[in-house]
């Protein structure tokens, strides 16, 4: 699998999915600044969270008309794996390569805290190394983590099989006490119709090592590697 | 006629005397700009003019010492070829005025600090204190401080991985926020601000120059009054995003040999930056202030060289090196100016419009500042109090469950959940431990730091307060089994010109010179804060100290969570029942009174030397220091972090029940193991009292036959407290 992450001034999750990356590819993967027009061959792209131009006017929105963005969206287009964590779905959305948007999170404060997290489908390159349903450890550390759309937008997410993951508790039930951020039907990532990009808050890239407290993300990744060996 | 009236002089914090000096320097008046030079130079903040003469007599070398106090932050060393780079500082004085920005600008300065000197910051930490809860200011200062602080260091990517947060009613007017940055670096890629080189290029990068802080090293140079609120316009405010620029520009060009000396601009800005490394370079500067990157074009020379404007950097290149560093800036979209020269004058001239606007002597104003030997009186030794004077309360069960809700002991993730802690990747041990632990990227080696301060035990007695709060620091970071290496101190204080005060201050120092000597364990950077002071009332004498220790192999860390059912416990260190000056007297009998434990330094050497070499042979499953609240909170918290119970049995000593529980006799630890036996050897073998005390398992803390309570209620009483308080109208 060919990877690289996207680099925007402001971005600071970068390394990290980096590392999470090389860890399951044992490649080298690139790093591409954001002022670069043209991309190499790649299976993989991921926009990394952070916070690209200070969260400025909107978080991502400065970032999505980055001279980068344009060649993210054709290779998107064109099929390839895109993966938005934090920052990267907040620019995933601000270039309408998926739906709905991030508002500030309903307490009104940054949140960073290990969140549990239900695998709603298991149809995606993204999340087919889990199981249906399993419950997983993620981390969350954000201020607009707020997920909302409109109702036939959501339907069409639900009908369509879209929700990856949503916030739940312990126990994997949907309510109120497993939302930490106020998102609309505890939406804690979304994938597009071709089910080739995935945009979600919580960072997989942060228990992906046993070292730092847990592997939960670390099936994502491993996960990615199967698919879209070549 | 003369343009400096008295008036003029005073207002700029300058004394008849000193006033006196700057007309000898200089030979004639001097004009307002140079007046300002002289005020911020002079000023508590930057000249340490009432600490220096004490400041000396710390302890500051040891052979891994690569760099002690005099730099923008303390070196050591950390094997393999790497570094770590560390300093904390006080951001008391703005903080108070606007918490927001003044803790964000704490932090940010902080961080300026590190990476000035090559290192990637990757670790923040604070000590923040608070006026008493019900002060009609404290919800206001936590929220505004607290977020300040998240809102810089997530927007940095630099994890804020712990601290400590008290409340106390000597801060209700004077609020301490206390920052610290470590960071990492290879020992060959140091950078230090000496400037070096006549004609070398002085460059200019980062924000441009406004108008905000001006004065701000002079604020924080003078008690409060009731003008307070006016002051806000003193100070600064930050900008993460740029300074995050700032961060990867300097480092991309750091990668490159092409800078001499660098100094980042922190209190009065452009002077103290550029003073100091033309100081330590023997140089003299001119500069041309036109050049200066402004947000106003018609701001005044006094107001360019006097404005504390964040994330700025001064550098001196090699000749020829300028477009090269240029791109890099520009790159990261950063101003970037040449404004000026080195000279061999030995003097600093600034220049603007054409015209000479200033023209000062560096070194006879940087050697003449005024160093006071500030009248002290010693603090009053209090008496001893005995445990068999202090009542017993009904229920232990129940007053421990009180203590760990109360405000200073309940769990503070309302905190540190604001605070982005994982990033960066290599967070081992979250805030909420002992120490915190971050793994040194890309190896096998952990950094363990911790903030830490007693107030109480500073303020009964400032000598074995200074002590403890160093051995204090030095357990924690022993405690997860790492070796202590070395500490920064922000010392803050009252107002220096009352000698009750000084006497506080020098106490502190001594316990603290003693302690580091004995300990091994130097200062090898910091600040000091003084007039904490509100309309003649001080704060509480607070030193804070913080620690770093390295972890050969990270994964070894020891945490203070049970961890098994059915290991026995142990507790390391003699136990008396100290309960003067315990956190017990003050939460449950509404004392304050007594001296404080008293602190063995060579004791609390040989029991942490074998704790750290039990946990490095693995033969310990948890690990806590006992500190305030003595074993019975220790093991509440073990308990409350393992989500499992304990049964205590307590030994038969002779010491009353809840002297022995809460009891804060130092040098203590407890440590958990399936393999007693092996740890009582092994503190016998060392000259360490060591007893098992007890077994972990069930659900419940259980002391003897009768007394329990259960983990869940122990763990709702220490998790509620703040989130309610804080929610409360």
């Amino acid at each position: 699998m060919k990877a690289a992450v996207i680099v925007f001034p402001g971005s600071n999750c970068d390394r990290d999915v980096q590392v999470s990356i090389e860890q399951s590819t044992g490649k080298p993967c690139a790093m591409i600044w954001h002022k670069e027009t043209e991309l190499p061959d790649l299976d993989l792209i991921v926009i990394p969270g952070g916070f690209s131009y200070g969260d400025y006017l909107r978080s991502g929105a400065i970032a999505a008309h980055s001279p980068i963005m344009r060649e993210v969206k054709a290779r998107a287009d064109s099929g390839v794996a895109v993966l938005g964590i934090c920052n990267g779905f907040h620019v995933l959305t601000e270039t309408q390569l998926l739906p709905g948007i991030l508002m500030r999170n309903a307490g009104l404060k940054f949140i960073c805290r290990d969140v549990d997290l239900r695998v709603e489908t298991t149809n995606s390159m993204f999340t087919q190394s889990y199981a249906k349903d399993q419950v997983i450890c993620i981390p969350i550390a954000h201020n607009d983590g707020n997920y909302m759309t409109d109702a036939d937008t959501l339907k069409m997410l639900e009908d369509e099989d879209r929700i990856a993951f949503r916030y739940c508790d312990a126990a994997g039930g949907i309510g109120e006490a497993g939302n930490p951020n106020g998102s609309m039907a505890n939406i804690a990532g979304i994938l597009n119709r071709r089910r080739n990009i995935l945009g979600m808050m919580p960072h997989p890239e942060r228990l992906a090592d046993q070292l730092l407290g847990g592997i939960d993300g670390r099936p994502m990744f491993d996960g990615l590697v199967e698919a879209l060996a070549a | 006629m003369s343009n400096i009236t008295p008036e003029i002089v005073k207002e700029h914090g300058l004394t008849e005397d000193e006033y006196d000096k700057v007309l000898e320097i200089m030979g004639r008046e001097p004009n307002i700009t140079e007046l300002g030079i002289f005020s911020v130079m002079w000023s508590e903040h930057c000249s340490y003019k009432s600490s220096k003469k004490w400041l000396k007599t710390l302890h500051t070398e040891e052979p891994w010492v690569i760099c002690g106090p005099g730099e923008n932050a303390g070196i050591v060393d950390i094997g393999d070829g790497q570094a770590a780079i560390f300093k904390m500082e006080s951001h008391n004085h703005p903080s108070f005025i606007e918490p927001f920005q003044g803790a964000a600008t704490g932090v940010g300065g902080i961080m300026r600090d590190i990476f000035t000197m090559g290192a990637r910051p990757v670790a923040n930490m604070n000590a923040l204190r608070f006026g008493r809860p019900d002060h009609p200011k404290t919800k206001h200062l936590v929220n505004g401080v607290v977020a300040g602080i998240g809102s810089y260091g997530n927007c940095m990517g630099v994890p804020t991985v712990g601290g400590e947060c008290e409340f106390d009613t000597s801060y209700d007017g004077n609020i301490l926020v206390n920052a610290m940055t470590v960071g990492v670096a290879d020992t060959e890629k140091i950078f230090y601000s000496a400037a070096a080189g006549e004609g070398y290029p002085l460059v200019y990068v980062g924000s441009r120059t406004g108008r905000d802080g001006i004065h701000g090293a002079t604020m924080a140079s003078a008690e409060f009054d009731d003008d307070t609120d006016e002051k806000r316009p003193t100070v600064q405010v930050g900008d993460p995003f740029t300074e995050k620029l700032v961060l990867e520009a300097c480092l991309e060009l750091m990668a490159t040999d092409a800078i001499i000396g660098i100094q980042d601009m922190g209190a009065a800005g452009l002077t103290c930056s550029t003073f100091e490394m033309a100081s330590k370079g023997g140089v003299g500067v001119e500069m041309d202030l036109d050049l200066v990157p402004k947000r106003a074009a018609d701001m005044t020379a006094y107001e360019l060289m006097l404005s504390e404007s964040q994330e700025r950097m001064v550098m001196v290149l090699k000749p020829g090196r300028e477009e090269e560093a240029r791109k890099i800036f520009e790159k990261w979209e950063l101003n970037f100016a040449v404004i000026g020269k080195l000279t061999d004058t030995g003097r600093l001239v600034l220049k603007m419009g054409g015209e000479i606007v200033g023209d000062l002597p560096i070194d006879p104003l940087a050697e003449a500042s005024p160093e006071y030997d500030r009248p002290w009186v010693p603090t009053a030794k209090p008496a001893v109090i005995d445990a068999a004077d202090v009542a017993a309360p009904n229920d232990p069960c129940a007053a421990l469950k009180r203590m760990i809700g109360s405000p200073n002991f309940a769990q503070k993730r309302w905190i540190w959940d604001q605070y982005d802690h994982m990033v960066m990747g290599d967070t081992v041990q979250r805030p909420g431990g002992d120490s915190a632990v971050v793994r040194v990227h890309g190896t096998q080696k952990g950094l363990a730091v911790t903030t830490d301060c007693t107030p109480r035990y500073c303020y009964a007695d400032p000598f074995e307060g200074g002590k403890q709060v160093v051995a204090e620091s030095w357990r924690n970071i022993t405690a997860v089994g790492a070796k202590p290496l070395a500490i920064t101190d922000c010392l803050n204080f009252g107002n220096p010109e009352r000698p009750e005060i000084m006497g506080q201050f020098v106490g502190c120092i001594e316990g603290m010179g003693e302690a580091c000597r004995t300990l091994e364990y130097p200062v090898i950077s910091g600040n000091v804060s003084f007039y904490n002071e509100t309309r003649g009332e001080g704060i509480r004498p607070t030193p804070t100290i913080g620690g770093v220790g390295v972890l050969a192999d990270v994964s070894k860390a020891a945490t203070c969570a049970f961890e098994a059912e059915g290991d026995d416990i142990v507790l390391i260190g003699e136990t008396t029942g100290h309960l003067g000056c315990s956190a017990y007297l003050v939460e449950i009998e509404g004392r304050d009174a007594g001296a404080p434990p008293p602190v063995d330094l060579a004791i609390e050497r040989r029991n942490g030397d074998a704790v750290r070499g039990m946990i490095d042979e693995g033969v310990v499953s948890a690990c806590h220091d006992i500190s305030d609240g003595g074993v019975f909170v220790a093991m509440a918290e073990m308990a409350m972090a393992g989500n499992m119970g304990a049964a205590i049995d307590v030994p038969d000593t002779g010491i009353p029940l809840h002297a022995w529980l809460f009891g804060e006799d130092q040098a203590r630890y407890v440590v958990t193991s399936r393999d007693a036996k092996t740890v009582l050897a092994k503190a016998a073998d060392a000259g360490v009292p060591a007893t098992v005390i007890g077994r972990t398992g069930s659900d419940r803390l259980t002391v003897g036959p009768s007394l329990s309570i259960s983990v869940s209620e122990l763990k709702s009483a220490h998790e509620d407290w703040m989130p309610k308080f804080m929610s409360a109208p």
